[in-house]
């Protein structure tokens, strides 16, 4: 019996050593731990780095926003450095994550058009914790055939009837309540109770009409024209008009959301410096010009907007015109109160008949 | 000292057991019982009666229950086909129903996602008959049919064995004594495949009521399970708490089932019937 409790003992020793002990070695090497969206970085542009620099870079993916919050916050892998959108980054710098940006080492941050950099104040007051990477808004991808295009241009059309089983909605709380809000003519960053609850109505009024709630896989059921419409980003439209020419998109006349994905160190960082090189070299005008042939999304980076066709500069899908631009609210992040009760709204919704 | 060595060899296993199952099972009790800053509470236990969470437990409940019925309806016939069919072809047969097996379960369920769309291969070849269209996808229904698919084997595999192993010298010996077939079959096959079927209903139902990556591809973020609830307060909310909570109350529901069915087990073993 005693036998049995010291063996235990000494494999449990042995246990929690053996992450210590990898973790120690590690971060005296020449690394990079790189955070990112999905399908968000040419994985060609990662190995020219490397090649170039000697430092071996470690890429991992997430979902949503919250998602990167769940794996950073878990604190398993220090990361150094890490893309995410505006109101998750603006979380992030309130609760005092995020490493001041030393622009001095990042000289082709002078490629980004000032304008971003105007537009990411709405997050990062003083232009020191961000790199803006890529932006859009979200719109209404729908299929000319299938839908009346006359009636593209309100978000009422999701709560069209003649459209039953052919809406496709964003399975993201807050972009789902910003559809709702717009409609209602709220603010999308609303705090006010009566409000939400208004926009939780509207919703679940919807939700017998929704074919399915969908982030990333929107684009491929438009492409395959499972659904007649779909609340996207204007990015992934953008992609899925490259592969459909019966679909078009429409950002709606109530207003809608600009978000900016944007490059930050955070306080887990063991090799800023090395992040630092990594976010140069992402705005150098080749690679930008690479990511943005992968990604497909606005890219802020002028030099590498300048250098494309201007029939494709002129792509309002892709890039989105300043007046639409002006019509659009960037997210806030809301409290922890206001967070729980956002989510309980969208759960309810969610679990509804 | 030959005990000694015996005990060396469970090493690697017991590494593991405390390292994957005894630590995190210690983690989620830490956190169910604990607020965000680490205050002592039941709410996050409590809250399964919400009615949000009460009613995805109980869908939950519901589609693992249609499901296992399902199983066990299609799986008892087919077994019994099984058995009386040649020695060879049944080793071929059964090969066939492992065969799926082979890839991974997700990538099966992806695959399903594109045949059961609008525009889908099943959908197509309907309309080329001139059948009604099949609108399953992003419902419960569809749910319950992936369940289904993945988890027969499940099912047959264990009734298959315990029928292969009832000696056709007891089937012989009743009809000697003149029981009819439909005896033979309440009174002798039946409760000797019992433990072949208990064991088939737990290993079906525990991963239906726990599964939330099928209602997730093909619920269409529709049908909410407690899985997917559970999920949601891990990686969308940051709830570890109430993720954990609700993890302990599924746990309850997992360890209940396998008790009930254990003690079923033990009963069929002793012929009860």
């Amino acid at each position: 019996m005693k036998l049995k409790k010291i063996m235990l003992c000494l494999l449990a020793g042995l246990f929690l050593s053996v992450p210590f002990a990898g973790c120690g070695s590690k971060s005296s090497e020449n690394t990079l731990t790189v955070l990112d969206y999905g399908k968000y970085l040419d994985p060609e542009a990662i190995e020219m780095f490397e090649e170039e620099t000697g430092i071996t870079v470690d890429y991992e993916e997430y979902i949503t926003p919250e998602n990167m919050y769940t794996k950073y916050r878990a604190g398993a892998i220090d990361y150094d450095l890490i893309c995410t959108s505006d109101y998750m980054i603006e979380k992030l710098i309130q609760e005092e994550e995020v490493l001041e940006l030393d622009y001095g080492n990042i000289p082709l941050s002078e490629n980004i058009d000032p304008v971003y950099f105007d537009f990411s104040k709405s997050f990062d007051p003083e232009n020191k914790y961000t790199i803006p990477y890529f932006f859009g808004t979200v719109g209404i991808l729908y299929n000319k055939d299938m839908v009346d295009e006359s009636k593209v241009d309100s978000w009422k059309i999701l709560w069209d009837e003649d459209y039953s089983g052919q809406i496709i909605m964003a399975d993201s709380v807050r972009d789902s309540f910003m559809v709702a809000l717009k409609i209602l003519g709220y603010s999308l960053n609303t705090t006010d109770e009566a409000e939400l609850k208004e926009a939780q109505d509207l919703l679940l009024k919807q939700k017998p009409l929704v074919y399915s709630y969908l982030v990333d896989e929107a684009q491929d059921e438009m492409i395959s024209e499972n659904a007649a419409m779909a609340v996207v980003y204007s990015g992934e439209a953008g992609y899925a008009l490259e592969f459909n020419d019966k679909l078009a998109f429409s950002v709606p006349e109530e207003g809608s959301n600009m978000w900016i994905d944007s490059w930050f160190i955070p306080k887990s960082a063991k090799h800023k410096e090395n992040a630092e090189k990594f976010l140069d070299f992402l705005c150098r005008e080749d690679i930008s010009m690479m990511n943005f042939d992968y990604v497909y999304y606005a890219t802020p980076n002028k030099k590498t907007k300048a250098s494309l066709d201007l029939e494709l500069q002129e792509n309002s899908t892709i890039f989105p015109p300043a007046e639409i631009l002006n019509n659009c609210e960037v997210l806030k992040p809301l409290d922890d109160e206001v967070t729980m009760k956002i989510n309980l709204l969208w759960k309810e919704v969610k679990a509804a008949d | 000292m030959c005990n000694l060595k015996r005990q060396l060899l469970a090493g690697p296993y017991l590494l593991w057991m405390a390292g994957f199952i005894l630590l995190p099972v210690i983690m989620i009790f830490y956190y169910a019982f604990t607020t965000t800053s680490g205050h002592f509470t039941l709410l996050n236990i409590s809250s399964i009666f919400a009615s949000i969470h009460l009613k995805s437990l109980l869908l939950s409940l519901k589609l693992a229950l249609i499901c296992t019925g399902v199983c066990l309806l299609l799986s008892y016939p087919l077994a019994m086909i099984l058995n009386g069919m040649k020695e060879k072809s049944q080793g071929f047969i059964v090969f066939i129903f492992i065969l799926p097996m082979w890839m991974n379960f997700m990538l099966r369920i992806l695959a399903w996602k594109l045949l059961l769309s609008n525009n889908g291969v099943i959908n197509t070849l309907l309309e080329a008959l001139g059948l009604p269209g099949l609108d399953i996808l992003n419902t419960p229904s569809a749910v319950v049919f992936c369940m289904v698919y993945d988890f027969l084997p499940f099912m047959i595999l264990p009734i298959y064995n315990a029928m292969s192993r009832i000696e056709d010298d007891i089937l012989e010996a009743a009809r000697d004594l003149g029981a009819g077939t439909v005896t033979i079959f309440f009174k002798i096959i039946v409760p000797l495949t019992m433990p072949g079927v208990v064991s088939g209903i737990t290993m079906v139902f525990v991963p239906a009521l726990t599964s939330f990556a099928i209602s997730d591809l093909l619920g269409g973020g529709k049908v909410l399970l407690i899985g997917n609830v559970i999920e949601q307060a891990f990686m969308q909310e940051y709830n570890w708490n109430l993720g954990s909570g609700l993890s302990l109350v599924l746990m309850v529901f997992v360890i209940a089932s396998m008790a009930l069915m254990s003690a079923k087990g033990e009963e069929g073993g002793a012929g009860v019937w």
